[in-house]
């Protein structure tokens, strides 16, 4: 760093990309995935209530979250995570290529990231569509079990299979929310780049919406198995 | 720059292993763990891959196997908040059949 230092004596910036309040791009960059690193360290507790809420109803009515949870399609929820990880390499080469200073090859791999996270969207709203249609979102008189279609087990009741769909939509909902929100970000990422804003000594932005985007990839890692997959085992009893 | 890239090639051995671990779950989802094991082995099946493939995409995605100690300190302290959040509310929930029992057997009487 010490030509930086020299060339600030001078009067003239190194990088105009470094803010002023910053000694060297080093240090810029630093702060910056650091901020990020403690916002994603408030979402892991923002998610984590939620979590905490599922394992709490999960224990207290074993029998409807299996019966719930069956009910979702395995399917649309294993291609999602597929997807999701596909959208996180993607990612993780976009910031690669920012680091690298190849900038269409940075454009290209934002682009298919958003191209994956679209697809996953548009299937989870079709298994959103499918909830509909089976009256399983949870809106007050409107929710309903088809008992005949789907029998109960023995002392579980339609309320305690409805407390399931609360947390499944509010805990997708908010996921689905944070990737909108990803999609923005990578939005106006694709736009600086295609202006030529990131430079190997400047991809800080990159780097930082890379971090979110990893963190959402995480949160689905832990969603899928415990919103479609802990009942399966019991299917056939 | 001090900053390290990671390789492509990394990348990819993460993204596999990560494909691996989704579909290592949702084989052992299918089977019956909790009956040939004990109650709750599927849970805990699915929660440690998922651990697993968490951390990966953490060390090596977000580079933090690469960053500074600033970085790790702010990483554990999510997972610090976490835990304690986990752990009281599940003492508080595991004790309450025994703080609110009367020496009689019977369920306290604000409770009933």
């Amino acid at each position: 760093m010490a030509i930086s230092h020299v060339a600030n004596e001078a009067g003239v910036h190194p990088n105009s990309a470094l803010q002023h309040h910053f000694d060297n791009m080093e240090q810029q960059r630093e702060a910056g995935s650091l901020g990020m690193w403690v916002f994603l360290a408030q979402e892991v507790m923002f998610f984590g209530g939620l979590f905490l809420a599922y394992v709490l109803y999960r224990n207290k009515f074993p029998g409807a979250f299996a019966v719930a949870s069956n009910s979702l399609d395995p399917v649309m929820g294993g291609i999602n995570t597929v997807v999701l990880i596909c959208s996180s390499l993607t990612m993780a080469l976009a910031v690669y290529y920012a680091q690298t200073g190849v900038r269409r090859k940075q454009i290209v791999f934002l682009l298919v990231t958003m191209a994956f996270g679209v697809t996953f969207l548009v299937i989870k709203g079709l298994e959103y569509a499918d909830k509909f249609r089976e009256h399983h979102i949870p809106v007050p008189g409107w929710f309903d079990w088809d008992v005949a279609k789907e029998p109960l087990p023995v002392g579980v009741l339609a309320h305690q299979v409805e407390m399931f769909f609360w947390i499944y939509f509010a805990m997708t909902g908010l996921h689905a929310l944070h990737m909108i929100i990803g999609l923005g970000i990578m939005t106006w990422l694709v736009y600086k780049a295609w202006k030529g804003t990131f430079t190997p000594e400047y991809y800080g932005p990159v780097e930082v919406s890379g971090l979110y985007w990893h963190f959402v990839d995480i949160v689905w890692i832990f969603l899928f198995p415990l919103l479609y997959l802990l009942g399966r085992h019991l299917e056939h009893h | 720059m001090s900053e390290h890239i990671v390789s492509k090639k990394i990348y990819f051995l993460i993204f596999g292993a990560l494909l691996f671990g989704t579909g290592l779950t949702v084989m052992m989802a299918f089977v019956d763990l909790d009956e040939r094991f004990f109650g709750g082995a599927n849970a805990v099946t699915a929660l440690t891959i998922a651990v697993i493939k968490a951390t990966l995409v953490i060390l090596y995605f977000m580079h933090v196997r690469y960053s500074s100690r600033l970085t790790w300190l702010i990483v554990s302290t999510g997972v610090l908040w976490l835990a304690i959040m986990f752990i009281f509310t599940f003492s508080d929930y595991a004790t309450r059949p025994v703080m609110y029992t009367t020496p009689a057997g019977g369920l306290a009487e604000h409770l009933r």
